[in-house]
């Protein structure tokens, strides 16, 4: 059974964190277990490292990516990548893009680094148009105002970007990753390309069920984040609820849709 | 056997949560595949006196063998040993205190007042973290998580003192562990429900650095999917002994440990 988890990261060598090679691996053998086919995946930059993760320098942007793509060699299939681009350096972002998508990347991923709604992020919006891959927007649920760390951004405003670009499909990130998922799930319910990504440690009784009020399973996509055990329980719960045919859409076939075709082999 | 000593039944304040009832929970459990469960009263956490939420656990128990009542005592109302020495004699596993919902000092006298009390009739006192993520709260919940200094200052209050911690992450339980004697840690026993399985591996740390026989399974349910608790352990690298000891052998053995030896 074909399994994608949309919000995956890696860890590396260049980046802050000394346990790289363990936490990687321990997201392979976790992905074994669970039954994850495909991990697709992203880089911050260096991860805080010599810039910070959400508002990560271009040169680090490069590092990331770069990394990233050594990775899905290594894992042929069972790792695919998101390109993280900084939108602050426009025509930085869009090379990075160009080349992160030609060497086979599958996806955009932004972080914090500008409000989700700003003008700047509109030449990445028409190259993923252009190019037919998703973006996937870092969110911090309900965040109306700038935290330290990174610039604010929340369902309301990745709505905003959306109804602007209605061909481009955009993954709000990890409705379970912090701050008040049903003010997220309020926003997105009339935005037709904004999908619910239900990565993120936040497992709350309820979370999933009004996912499904919301934006029903033809929009909501199977992902981990940092907590594959979080991802299990909520599987496990979606299979509780819901039909077989449903549940497949969850777990691979509305990503099949959105992502470039063939990104996922034939299911 | 599988126990959840970190089960609630009743209304959540701040949002709609599905379940609550015993029929449901039972059904949670049968799905889950957990053959017993602690309960406390979810509702009654936010009541000026949540004791009065005590029947209600005590009649689910009373109704259902696979439950066991987990009643709570406020220690800033007058007589308040009256709901201590009713857990007595109703037998419960522990009793619990949420000190920051009640407007107590979680780390002053009355709480070490109680907890020396509990340990006194050889019952374990149990407390929360928090109940949800800070992140997400209500504008209006404002009761403060509960510090590793506090659950500090309760443990070494007197040394027949045992908590059950639940709701605790990582960096939470390293700060209470190392920040206690062996003495004092072995006193207290902590959830797993809130510790990060792979691919960050705080379980799996823990059960390493601080110690296997110092957690015990909880779901926190309804207010979180039970399913994440079971998860954990399934992507854990754990012989089927040790994972019994997690999910039951543990809690046993903490029960079977009173200090105090005045059961």
């Amino acid at each position: 059974m074909t399994l994608v988890d949309v919000h995956a990261h890696f860890h590396y060598p260049g980046g802050s964190r000394a346990d790289w090679a363990e936490r990687n691996a321990s997201r392979l053998a976790a992905g074994e277990r669970i039954g994850i086919t495909c991990h697709v995946a992203s880089i911050l930059g260096t991860w805080g490292r010599t810039s910070p993760t959400y508002f990560p320098s271009p040169d680090d942007v490069i590092s990331g990516n770069d990394a990233m793509l050594a990775l899905t060699r290594q894992h042929p299939g069972k790792i695919r990548s998101y390109a993280c681009v900084n939108p602050n350096y426009t025509d930085h972002a869009l090379e990075e893009i160009s080349r992160g998508l030609a060497a086979g990347m599958i996806g955009i991923k932004l972080a914090a680094s500008r409000r989700a709604d700003h003008p700047l992020l509109d030449p990445i919006c028409v190259a993923a148009r252009q190019h037919g891959v998703p973006i996937l927007q870092h969110i911090w649920q309900h965040r109306r105002k700038d935290w330290p760390g990174q610039e604010a951004s929340d369902a309301v405003e990745l709505c905003t970007l959306a109804r602007r670009h209605p061909e481009v499909a955009f993954i709000l990130a990890h409705i379970g990753g912090g701050g008040d998922w049903l003010h997220s799930l309020h926003a997105v319910r009339g935005v037709p390309n904004v999908y619910v990504d239900l990565s993120g440690s936040g497992v709350d009784g309820g979370m999933v069920e009004t996912c499904l009020d919301a934006v029903g399973p033809g929009r909501m996509l199977w992902g981990a984040d940092l907590t594959l055990d979080t991802g299990l329980a909520k599987l496990r719960y979606l299979t509780y609820l819901l039909s077989h045919e449903q549940i497949e859409r969850i777990r691979w076939r509305n990503a099949a849709a959105i992502f470039p075709k063939d990104s996922f082999g034939a299911g | 056997m599988r126990i959840d000593v970190n089960a609630f039944l009743g209304r959540y304040a701040f949002r709609k949560v599905p379940g609550g009832s015993p029929a449901s929970l039972l059904e949670t459990m049968d799905r889950i595949g957990i053959d017993r469960a602690w309960l406390s009263n979810l509702s009654a956490i936010f009541w000026k006196d949540p004791t009065e939420g005590n029947s209600v656990v005590y009649l689910a128990a009373a109704q259902q063998p696979r439950f066991r009542p987990v009643p709570a005592v406020h220690p800033g109302l007058a007589n308040w040993k009256n709901s201590l020495d009713e857990a007595v004699k109703r037998e419960a596993p522990c009793v619990r205190a949420d000190p920051s919902f009640y407007g107590v000092d979680p780390e002053g006298g009355e709480m070490r007042t109680l907890a020396g009390a509990c340990g006194e009739v050889g019952l374990p006192l149990m407390m929360a973290v928090r109940l949800e993520d800070g992140r997400q709260r209500h504008p209006h919940d404002h009761a403060p998580e509960l510090t590793p200094a506090a659950v500090r200052a309760i443990i070494r209050a007197d040394s027949k003192v045992r908590l059950i911690v639940t709701h605790a992450d990582r960096e939470f339980i390293e700060q209470v562990h190392f920040g206690s004697t062996p003495q004092e840690a072995a006193r207290i026993l902590w959830d797993i429900c809130w510790i990060w399985g792979p691919p960050e591996d705080h379980l799996a740390l823990l059960l390493r650095t601080v110690g296997l026989e110092r957690f015990t399974f909880g779901t926190g349910m309804p207010l979180r999917l039970p399913e994440n608790s079971v998860a954990k352990l399934d992507l854990l690298e754990i012989t089927p002994a040790n994972r019994a000891l997690v999910e039951s052998g543990n809690l046993k053995a903490f029960r079977e440990s009173d200090p105090g030896a005045r059961r």
